[in-house]
């Protein structure tokens, strides 16, 4: 039996998809869950198991072509014995024709010159002789083109244009009064998925690089959030020579009980998710003008991996202490980094912490991850010279000073709210010295 | 498989369900040794004789009424109205009573009855030959109302009409009865009432229709194909329920809905068809919801001119549909 394989949807938000390489031919035996296609989608990179056992027959969707979740992108034969459901009515099986006969004609033809009268009687008709219409056009030939009509965009049009990020006002329309059809829109997604290429054109002596397929995904995904969110930003200064001091004592220790590097990240994990519980308006989306307040802490971090930025999700993040944090960490952003990360790698995220300090970073305006409500970035750990007050007197001391900077939906949180997550996280992350047990 | 018209369709499914129940009664006017005004009983009563083939008097409310009493005391008649312009004194006894007998005796008793209705004109019937009587029977909870237009159809639906427990009305239409001819398999088979099927498949637009109208709608998106127009035609067979998930999964998969039918639009079948589309598939509309039926005047007129004039053609179909499709 021919079976269509369809493209599995991978997280909420993700819509569609770049097919990279097949990893079986046509002809090829293939087990069910084997690895049949690697595809790439803004969130994360992933192989498609086979869904039935068989032998791939066709393939629908050439490396490198866009295709929305759900599509048929290959055809198996499952060698199973079909089973006829074309028909819904309980017939008996034998009124199926036999091979070789026609179909039956269930439907009908008409009778010329039938008798149709209420008592059988004769009756001429005129209604369904064969001429051809006069105009066979009918009302569209007489009729002059809407000059208002085009104006306005169907409901169809509408949606197929968001979820496909066409720019409307970009296309010529071939409808009435040059509106935009639904077979406009979607000839544009068409073209669109076709020059997914990365050629590059000389213009005048400048390059014109195409992106690749990850950087336009995430370039949509950007201009989606700052379109759609309204940013604000705050920043402040936390003092983590505590912080700093603990680390350098317990480094060796930790790595030789858990055979992990130790880093600040974890410590940041752990201090943001019980910042974000005591604030919950933080971990939330504006969703169709309401608030949704999320019931899970699921943190995403920010890994440069190699083609762009990914996005893997620590989930119940306020669950795990600081080792497990680590060890989640550790196993998710190598996955990244491999590009080998699964879907419940990059799935329910409901806030990101970006670690933007590890490249030298000291001041950042994030831009928040969509749909979530606030993003945070550490920056990065500088000594600075830093009046303290000490014994009643103040004094300049030598501390290890990083900036935390939040951007954050205006719609949902206000300042005020905003501070006071950012001064609880400020003092949960100065909290942290040598007497700290956190492992 | 022999081919049959709709009438013969008709006649024969009877002939059968008689024989293979013998709770199955046919009633109405001039049934008996007549054989009916459209010879649809015709040979009944010499085969089953006249306790099972009962000629009525011109009494609609009564032939209904009857209907009932027998019904819920176990026999399954089939009443005849022989026009169904003749119908309105029993909409008593069908919206008033029998649409009601499950619920009002708690399940208790059912009227397992089958009102066979020739309705519809095109036929220079006039005035009183040519009513479309749909509309009043399928906005009642407890009835159902069946539209079949092709000989295949008129069988499996009869047929489950007959054995349904609760009351159907059957709505042949009359200019079908010898003009359509088609395939009948001589065996036993029904079709589910409350199911629609998509009688000619496109991509363009789907024309949602039902009766005499069916055949005029597949003429016209034949002239369409020719004009490059791929034309999906959706064959509505049952009104009362009316199969909302075919209807909206072919208005979203086109994404534009032309609904045809010969009665007049307003508050009437295509009202309710449209109602469903734009519930269920705003998100999928490319075009309006477009309808097309008569003027909203009171009779089918007797001039051949103005019938021409008064009811829906392949030619009209096909200007409505290049219409919807350049839109």
């Amino acid at each position: 039996m021919a079976f269509n394989v369809e493209l599995p949807h991978v997280g909420e938000s993700v819509t569609e998809a770049v097919i990279g390489k097949w990893l079986k031919s046509p002809g090829d035996h293939v087990e069910k869950y084997d690895p049949l296609v690697e595809v790439i989608t803004d969130k994360v990179n992933m192989d498609v198991p086979s869904p039935e056992s068989g032998i791939l027959t066709k393939i629908f969707a050439e490396e490198g072509e866009t295709v929305l979740m759900g599509a048929v992108i290959a055809e198996m034969d499952t060698g199973k014995v079909e089973l006829d459901d074309s028909t819904n009515q309980t017939a008996a099986p034998t009124i199926r024709p036999s091979a070789g006969t026609p179909p039956p004609n269930r439907i009908g033809t008409l009778v010329q010159g039938a008798n149709v009268g209420p008592t059988g009687g004769e009756f001429t008709d005129t209604s369904l002789s064969a001429e051809t219409p006069s105009n066979a056009s009918g009302a569209s030939g007489s009729s002059t083109p809407s000059t208002t009509r085009q104006k306005g965009f169907s409901p169809v049009v509408t949606r197929l244009a968001s979820q496909h990020g066409v720019d409307l006002a970009t296309l010529v329309g071939t409808g009435l009064g040059g509106r935009v059809t639904k077979k406009d829109v979607l000839a544009a997604v068409d073209q669109g998925s076709n020059s997914s290429s990365t050629t590059t054109v000389s213009l005048g002596g400048d390059e014109i690089v195409e992106p690749s397929a990850i950087r336009r995904m995430i370039a949509d995904h950007m201009v989606k959030s700052m379109s759609e969110i309204p940013h604000a930003w705050s920043a402040v200064e936390v003092d983590v020579s505590g912080m700093v001091e603990w680390r350098t004592q317990n480094k060796a220790k930790f790595e030789s009980d858990h055979g992990l590097h130790l880093t600040y990240l974890p410590i940041a994990l752990a201090v943001v998710a019980s910042a974000l519980k005591a604030n919950p308006r933080l971990n939330s989306r504006w969703s169709d003008g309401k608030i949704v307040m999320k019931r899970a802490i699921n943190i995403g971090v920010a890994v440069a991996a190699e083609e762009g930025l990914v996005v893997p999700v620590i989930h119940d993040a306020n669950e795990a202490n600081v080792v497990g944090l680590a060890q989640q960490l550790d196993g998710v952003v190598s996955r990244a980094r491999a590009g080998k990360m699964t879907i419940f790698d990059v799935q329910g995220g409901t806030f990101t912490l970006n670690n933007t300090g590890s490249l030298g970073s000291v001041w950042g305006g994030a831009i928040i991850n969509h749909p979530q409500a606030a993003i945070l970035t550490t920056e990065a750990i500088v000594k600075r010279p830093i009046v303290i007050s000490k014994n009643g007197e103040d004094v300049v001391a030598v501390r290890s000073m990083m900036n935390i900077c939040l951007s954050f939906d205006h719609r949902i949180v206000d300042g005020a709210e905003a501070s006071e997550f950012l001064q609880a996280v400020k003092t949960g992350l100065e909290a942290v010295n040598l007497e700290s047990e956190l492992t | 498989m022999a081919e049959q018209t709709v009438i013969e369709a008709v006649r024969q499914t009877m002939f059968a369900e008689m024989r293979r129940d013998s709770s199955v009664i046919v009633l109405g006017e001039d049934v008996g040794s007549r054989g009916g005004v459209f010879l649809a009983t015709d040979g009944l009563i010499e085969e089953f004789g006249e306790d099972r083939v009962i000629d009525t008097p011109l009494a609609e409310s009564s032939i209904c009424g009857v209907a009932i009493g027998a019904a819920v005391n176990g026999l399954r008649p089939i009443a005849e109205i022989q026009f169904a312009d003749f119908i309105w004194p029993a909409i008593n006894q069908l919206v008033g009573e029998a649409s009601k007998v499950r619920y009002g005796t708690n399940g208790v008793k059912t009227a397992p009855m089958t009102v066979r209705v020739p309705y519809g004109g095109g036929v220079r019937g006039g005035l009183y030959h040519s009513q479309s009587i749909e509309v009043l029977f399928a906005h009642t909870p407890g009835l159902s109302v069946v539209a079949p237009a092709t000989p295949y159809d008129a069988k499996g639906l009869l047929a489950s009409a007959i054995r349904s427990d609760d009351p159907v009305i059957v709505l042949e239409h009359k200019r079908t009865y010898r003009l359509v001819k088609g395939d009948v398999p001589a065996e036993d088979y029904t079709i589910p009432i409350g199911k629609a099927e998509i009688k000619r498949p496109g991509t363009d637009l789907t024309i949602f229709t039902y009766g005499l109208m069916l055949h005029y709608s597949l003429q016209a998106a034949e002239m369409a194909a020719a004009n490059g127009i791929d034309v999906e035609v959706l064959d509505l067979r049952t009104l009362r329920p009316l199969d909302g998930e075919a209807i909206a999964e072919s208005a979203s998969r086109t994404g534009k809905a032309l609904i045809v039918q010969e009665d007049t639009p307003a508050v009437s079948i295509s009202s309710e068809v449209a109602a469903i589309i734009g519930e269920r598939c705003f998100f999928d509309l490319d075009g309006p919801i477009t309808r097309l039926g008569p003027p909203e005047i009171p009779p089918m007129p007797f001039s051949p001119i103005q019938e021409a004039e008064f009811m829906p053609s392949p030619e009209k179909i096909l200007a409505a549909i290049a219409k919807l499709a350049e839109i």
